[in-house]
């Protein structure tokens, strides 16, 4: 527990409150004491928050945390710290670790390890199959009474629809969110980059869109015979939006959620030969970002996700047909997504924050998204106007790999607080 | 339908394939009738002569030992002189049909055929080949009726009544032919069935059928007056139904301390045989709660009622 801190003055957006106001926001004992334009009274540390914005601490579900097994690229500390510098108060980290965590043991270690170094709350997402293999269940329950929140094969998709459909139904009786990374591996081969005339011209091996439709259809059907949660992981196609929008339509329970890049970037990205341009998903066509910011406008797309994917710079130098997929997101991650949708209106702060915050701990089932007074004290302090420069050299992170090193933009998580904890303050 | 007793006999069947076929009254029919055989079984002569002369084949086309040796004391008991055709060595493996196989044994002149096979409805397409009675001693997935009325008789001679009890079944219903048969009667004779058990194994498709779906054992435990485990295959993991029996054992065992959950007067049943310490910890299934025993006696004595009810039915049609 910190010291009461009182907030003053800044713009309270609380979209779990419908709340968009000026006003105060009183923190004791790490929990919200008194929100609103009168609740000013002594507290034992004042801050100023005149021009920022004053939200329900960012949470993001999509994150790499690489330990256990790959702590020269990240760790729990390490990705943690960045989360906090980003304005995250909380991350669900993916089990594609090594030993992958598909135990309650590795469930248990994670959290250990958080309780000890995190910077931020650390929700653990256990794997859905043993071994991540995709033949048999993981120990699903005993990993939701170790603290898992959730669950996914991450960046394997279950291949077999057969286990598919068994893992959504075993998963269906715990009310947990199933989170799938939809490609289908038969249409994919040995591809690198989003299969297209830039591909072809490069001569990289594609990896084209319809593997990612062809498995969220094949799991929209599944699901709902299912009657599992199933969420899309790191959404990237114009017709997988399209497939979602469709099934949220007739009533189903499928969710998504998004990436920066897939908002701001497309595979022209990728004539460099860069290995900072390739991910997977892969960037895609200009269709598919416009497609992707749509759905975040009409609300097809629930969340906002970095999938902060850290690897060294060794491993990134190999070239672009050989590098690992994956790019850093939580230090840029806020102000990349005011420049994709704040800044052009695509949807304004209240739900931005919606999207960040309130959406994804509803989503996890987890406490956060919330300012009401009772709630956990998770407040992140944005100054959205602030302009500055990402620099990978100056990341919390471990790794530098970001596409985006360099780039200036405007608006910045400025104070991270964490149960009442000042976790990170740029000041 | 009401005739005055004694005018059109309650029991006209040479078959038993199903509970599902069978009327309230045909079901309670029965259970009466094993009654009186139950004493039988106190006696110092444990033999009545209703089916003497009387052949009666026991053809088991899968592992099992105390539904195969019950039948076969019941048939002893009441007299009749009792064949054994084992799986192996048989024809059947050389690729004679269970239908050609039937008639064989048939043409050396037997009563009744007490049929256990791996494949769903094959109890019924021998009542189509042959001319005896046909007992189904369980066929794939479909039907155990005889393990579905030893259930109701002891749930009958424990609670006094099963109308308005509530019975929850838990384990593998999907696979089990026991679930489906203890349901169909217990339905008949007006409990309230809850199934329990991971999606996986208990799909939502036996709501259609007139039960309670569950998946939180702990849940509805308080309510039960009877708990039905079944036995857990571990086979099942590598079809990816349930991830460990570790899991299976927290999420659905009956231990100790799930048993202090229950009614004081709970009955635990279980159709044997017994995983301990999976599905059902060992001092539960030797507790005081436990019908375990008592289910596998009155299994004796409702087999020698249905045997002895179908052949009655079977010479009132032939004469």
């Amino acid at each position: 527990m910190g010291a009461s801190i009182l907030v003053r003055g800044g713009r309270i957006v609380d979209p779990s409150q419908n709340l968009d106001e000026v006003g105060n926001l009183l923190i004791a004992d790490g929990k919200v004491a008194a929100i609103g334009r009168t609740a000013g009274v002594d507290a034992e540390r004042t801050i100023d928050a005149k021009d920022l914005i004053v939200a329900p601490g960012l949470i993001d579900m999509h994150v790499h945390l690489r330990e256990p097994g790959n702590e020269e690229r990240e760790t729990i500390e390490s990705g943690t710290a960045a989360a906090a510098a980003g304005g995250f108060t909380a991350v669900a980290c993916m089990p594609n670790t090594s030993p992958p965590l598909d135990s309650d043991a590795g469930i248990e270690f994670v959290l250990r390890q958080a309780a000890r170094v995190a910077s931020t709350r650390v929700y653990p997402i256990g794997a859905i199959t043993k071994g991540r293999a995709g033949k048999e269940l993981a120990e699903v329950g005993l990993m939701l009474r170790a603290g898992a929140v959730a669950f996914s094969d991450d960046g394997d998709g279950i291949m077999d629809s057969g286990v598919c459909l068994r893992a959504m139904q075993y998963i269906s009786m715990f009310g947990r969110l199933f989170i799938q990374h939809c490609e289908d591996k038969s249409l994919v081969g040995r591809g690198c980059m989003n299969a297209g005339p830039t591909a072809t011209r490069l001569g990289l091996p594609g990896l084209p869109a319809i593997a990612e439709e062809v498995m969220v259809q094949r799991d929209i059907t599944l699901a709902r015979q299912s009657g599992c949660r199933y969420h899309v992981a790191h959404i990237s196609t114009a017709g997988a939006v399209e497939l979602v929008r469709r099934a949220k339509a007739a009533g189903q329970m499928v969710t998504t959620e998004v990436c920066p890049h897939h908002l701001l970037l497309t595979d022209e990205a990728c004539v460099t030969y860069d290995p900072n341009y390739k991910m997977n998903p892969p960037l895609r066509s200009q269709m598919d970002v416009s497609a992707c910011v749509e759905g975040v406008r009409d609300g097809t797309i629930d969340c906002l996700v970095t999938d902060h994917a850290p690897h060294s710079h060794q491993d990134k130098e190999m070239g672009f047909q050989e590098a690992p997929f994956g790019i850093i997101g939580l230090e840029s991650a806020l102000p990349l997504f005011i420049e994709a949708l704040v800044a052009p209106r695509v949807i304004d702060w209240p739900r931005l924050i919606h999207m960040l915050s309130t959406r994804p701990a509803e989503l996890l089932q987890v406490p956060g998204g919330s300012l009401r007074p009772g709630a956990a004290a998770d407040v992140t302090l944005i100054d959205p106007q602030m302009e500055w420069t990402l620099d990978a050299e100056r990341m919390r992170s471990r790794s530098r790999n970001t596409p985006f090193h360099g780039r200036t933009v405007r608006g910045r998580a400025v104070m991270t607080i964490v149960g009442g904890e000042v976790r990170f303050s740029l000041a | 339908m009401t005739p005055a007793a004694g005018e059109t006999p309650v029991w006209t069947r040479k078959h038993l394939l199903t509970l599902r076929e069978l009327s309230r009254e045909e079901i309670l029919y029965i259970l009466d009738t094993a009654e009186s055989f139950k004493e039988v079984s106190t006696r110092s002569i444990k033999k009545v002569p209703a089916l003497r002369g009387r052949v009666v084949v026991n053809m088991f086309f899968e592992e099992s030992t105390r539904t195969r040796v019950s039948f076969e004391l019941a048939a002893q008991r009441l007299s009749a002189d009792v064949i054994d055709f084992t799986e192996k060595m048989s024809s059947t493996q050389k690729g004679e049909s269970l239908v050609d196989t039937a008639r064989n044994i048939e043409a050396m002149g037997v009563d009744f055929m007490i049929l256990r096979h791996p494949s769903a409805g094959a109890a019924l397409d021998l009542t189509r080949a042959v001319d005896c009675c046909v007992i189904n001693a369980g066929d794939g997935q479909h039907a155990h009726p005889t393990q579905g009325l030893l259930d109701l008789f002891t749930i009958r001679e424990t609670k006094g009544r099963i109308e308005g009890l509530n019975v929850a079944i838990v384990g593998d219903i999907a696979h089990s032919r026991v679930a489906r048969s203890d349901l169909q009667g217990l339905l008949k004779l007006g409990a309230k069935v809850t199934l329990v058990g991971p999606p996986t194994l208990v799909p939502a498709a036996f709501r259609q059928l007139g039960a309670s779906v569950v998946h939180n054992l702990d849940a509805i435990l308080p309510e039960m007056d009877v708990v039905n485990m079944l036995r857990i295959q571990k086979e099942r993991i590598t079809s990816s139904v349930f991830p460990s029996v570790r899991e299976y054992v927290q999420l659905f065992g009956m231990d100790r301390a799930r048993l202090k959950r229950c009614k004081p007067d709970v009955l635990i049943m279980h159709p044997g045989p017994v995983n301990r310490g999976i599905e059902l910890a060992a001092d539960v299934a030797d507790g005081p709660s436990s019908s375990i025993l008592r289910q596998v006696t009155n299994g004796l004595a409702v087999r020698m009622a249905v045997l002895f009810l179908c052949q009655q039915a079977a010479s009132g049609a032939a004469a």
